[in-house]
């Protein structure tokens, strides 16, 4: 009965003893994370400096920003495949505006607008016509990445404004970036809203059991429709710092990020079946890839060979728990 | 003639008639036979992908592995044959498919013993899969210079008239077909997408029968390795990068329910053959390849959101000519 999970229980703080959050997901995770940084600080004598560990924080920033949405989004018990693409159009648009000499508040409103529209048109597609979100989002991720193809072709966009690279490439105080505050910032955010608020109360039951979530009166259909809004904006914003970071467009732009950012959301112990996850599992993920990538990076290890690390660490992690379960001669 | 109209794959036969009617009013050329026999060998290797994501897909899992797979094994014959020319190619083929399976049995391990959902098993190796390349090769390529005239001759040559790739085909369909219509794995496979709990009541070893699937996926990746470094004469860690989500596409578009239980053979074979014909056709009628992206896309959603009506029935009568004796 591989296939039917036993229906699972709300979190709540108040039936939680404190014990439980000594041997969490969580605490998992940060003694993997604190292992990969000993590791790197030993294996490399660059990594602990203030301004290499700031070059760190690119690393993760912007795939984690849409990994916060993505965690809702898959508690909830859909998937979105199409942000890498969403990126890819918003950063074409973006390139477009830039040939028409849009100043930079302009582009950045096309890229937010942009993403929240693909966003929209994703929710619709899933929400209005009961389709399966993995389905259309491999839809629309050829159909998007496909649009800037074929507005861009084999050239790109320059010439972006000098004010424009803030976005990705600007510092707010010493070494931390702007994009490492918007992804703190992200990160309160959504873990008020997952955690703190009747929406996420909601997302949960969703993830849970839509049918009983619909029957005690949760607008499913709606609060998934936001959900993919959600991931359409963060895979907007994440094009402008991308775009700003890179300072050009191309329609290869962002690809296979949607992997990654899916890998992100289930290091951090959000259940692909949806109903189970919190942000902070997200966002100590997100360090720990980046974590895993730069160290790698410093010891001149090919990123196509990092993606080996990030693909055991995801095994393995999520191995861990059920292995231990059977040794212990759980169920 | 109406319980005719229902199947699916007439509709999409039907509608790939008219996309090869509609391309041939400005390339008269399109239709003919040896041009269609062309086209059928391009997707060949498609279309084999298809079949094995296929049986993955209808016991309600899925295999973002193939690619990466396909990859690495091509990798290994590859080099075996640069170093080692004199091995003869059935025997590479063999090679392949027993690579193919090894890397398909660590998924479907994965999946049968430690009960991980398999997109999440499938997207580790996915990554781990094309890295184990790069660890393999070192980073180098294999190209057509290094490969012996047999290894890249082989699935060229013609018997009566087709070339071997599309015997190939021809043969995986047809055991597909077995597989599926006249095995008991078959009815099993459709069974646990239909209603896994009724699967499990009725003596069908749900997790074994997972890991049978994804060892078949493996094997077909495998196989497709061979067949598509063969017929590229490269092989490279960036060989069918992204080539995944193709494979899954065309799935859709045959009308195979990405919630298990429902899709055919020909619905996987068309459902590919559909894909191949657009991506052929493109530079024929002048249309830039930078089209096809978006037109598969809009094609993926177009045939879901025709295929939703279908799948909204619960679960789905597996022994029709039984019920209709009864």
């Amino acid at each position: 009965m591989t296939d039917v999970p036993a229906p699972r229980h709300i979190p709540d703080r108040l039936d939680k003893p404190l014990s439980s959050a000594i041997f969490s997901w969580e605490a998992l995770l940060v003694v993997v994370a604190v292992a990969i940084f000993a590791i790197n600080s030993f294996a490399s004598p660059y990594f602990l400096d203030p301004y290499s560990l700031s070059d760190l924080t690119f690393n993760f920033t912007e795939k984690g920003l849409i990994a916060f949405a993505m965690a809702l989004l898959i508690i909830s018990g859909e998937i979105d495949l199409s942000v890498a693409a969403i990126i890819a159009l918003a950063s074409t648009m973006m390139g477009m505006a830039v040939q028409a000499g849009a100043g930079t508040p302009v582009l950045v409103l096309i890229g937010i607008v942009v993403g929240l529209g693909c966003g929209a048109f994703n929710g619709l597609l899933v929400t209005r016509l009961g389709l399966p979100s993995i389905v259309v989002t491999i839809g629309t991720m050829s159909l998007f990445r496909g649009i800037a193809f074929i507005i861009l072709g084999d050239q790109a966009y320059k010439g972006y404004p000098e004010s424009f690279a803030f976005f990705g490439q600007g510092y707010v105080w010493w070494v931390v970036s702007f994009e490492l505050v918007l992804f703190l910032i992200a990160a309160v955010v959504y873990w008020f809203l997952l955690h703190r608020t009747s929406f996420g109360r909601r997302v949960f039951a969703i993830g849970n059991n839509p049918i009983a979530a619909q029957f005690s009166g949760v607008r499913v259909g709606r609060i998934k429709f936001i959900l993919f809004c959600l991931t359409g904006l963060m895979s907007g914003i994440a094009s402008v710092l991308i775009t700003s970071r890179l300072g050009s467009t191309r329609p290869s732009i962002a690809q296979g990020y949607e992997l990654e950012v899916i890998t992100m959301v289930v290091l951090g112990g959000v259940s692909i079946l949806g109903g189970a996850g919190s942000i902070v599992g997200v966002v100590l993920a997100a360090f720990i890839m980046g974590l895993v990538t730069f160290g790698l990076g410093l010891l001149n290890v090919p990123g196509i060979v990092m993606s080996i690390f990030i693909g055991l660490l995801l095994i393995i992690v999520i191995a861990l728990p059920i292995v231990w379960r059977r040794l212990r001669g759980g169920r | 003639m109406k319980a005719f109209l229902k199947y699916r794959e007439i509709w999409l036969a039907a509608a790939i008639i008219v996309l090869i009617g509609l391309i041939s009013t400005r390339f008269p050329a399109f239709a003919d036979p040896g041009n269609l026999r062309q086209v059928f060998n391009d997707t060949s290797i498609l279309m084999i992908l298809a079949l094995g994501q296929m049986v993955v897909i209808l016991t309600r899992s899925i295999d973002l592995s193939m690619a990466s797979n396909l990859c690495f094994t091509g990798m290994v014959v590859a080099m075996l044959n640069a170093a080692h020319p004199a091995i003869p190619i059935p025997l590479l083929i063999i090679i392949a498919l027993a690579v193919g399976l090894v890397l398909g049995a660590i998924n479907g391990l994965l999946v049968w013993r430690l009960n991980i959902p398999s997109i999440v098993v499938t997207l580790g190796t996915l990554t781990i899969y094309r890295g184990a390349t790069f660890v393999l090769s070192g980073g180098a390529w294999v190209n057509a210079d290094k490969m012996s005239p047999e290894f890249i001759g082989f699935q060229r040559a013609a018997f009566l008239g087709i070339p071997v790739l599309s015997w190939i085909a021809i043969l995986v369909i047809a055991l597909f077909f077995v597989l599926m219509t006249r095995t008991a794995l078959g009815r099993s496979i459709y069974a646990i997408g239909v209603n896994p709990t009724a699967s499990v009541y009725t003596g069908i070893d749900v997790g074994r029968t997972k890991f049978i699937v994804f060892c078949i996926s493996g094997m077909i990746g495998g196989l497709a390795g061979y067949l598509w470094i063969s017929r590229y004469v490269i092989a490279s860690v960036e060989v069918a990068n992204g080539y995944e989500l193709n494979i899954i596409a065309a799935c859709v578009i045959g009308g195979i329910s990405i919630a298990g239980g429902i899709g055919s053979v020909g619905g996987a074979v068309l459902g590919a053959l559909f894909l191949g014909i657009i991506s052929n056709a493109l530079p024929v009628i002048n249309i830039s390849p930078f089209w096809q992206m978006a037109i598969s896309g809009s094609a993926i959603i177009l045939a879901v959101v025709l295929n939703a009506r279908g799948e909204r029935q619960q679960g789905r009568i597996i022994l029709r000519k039984v019920e209709a004796v009864t």
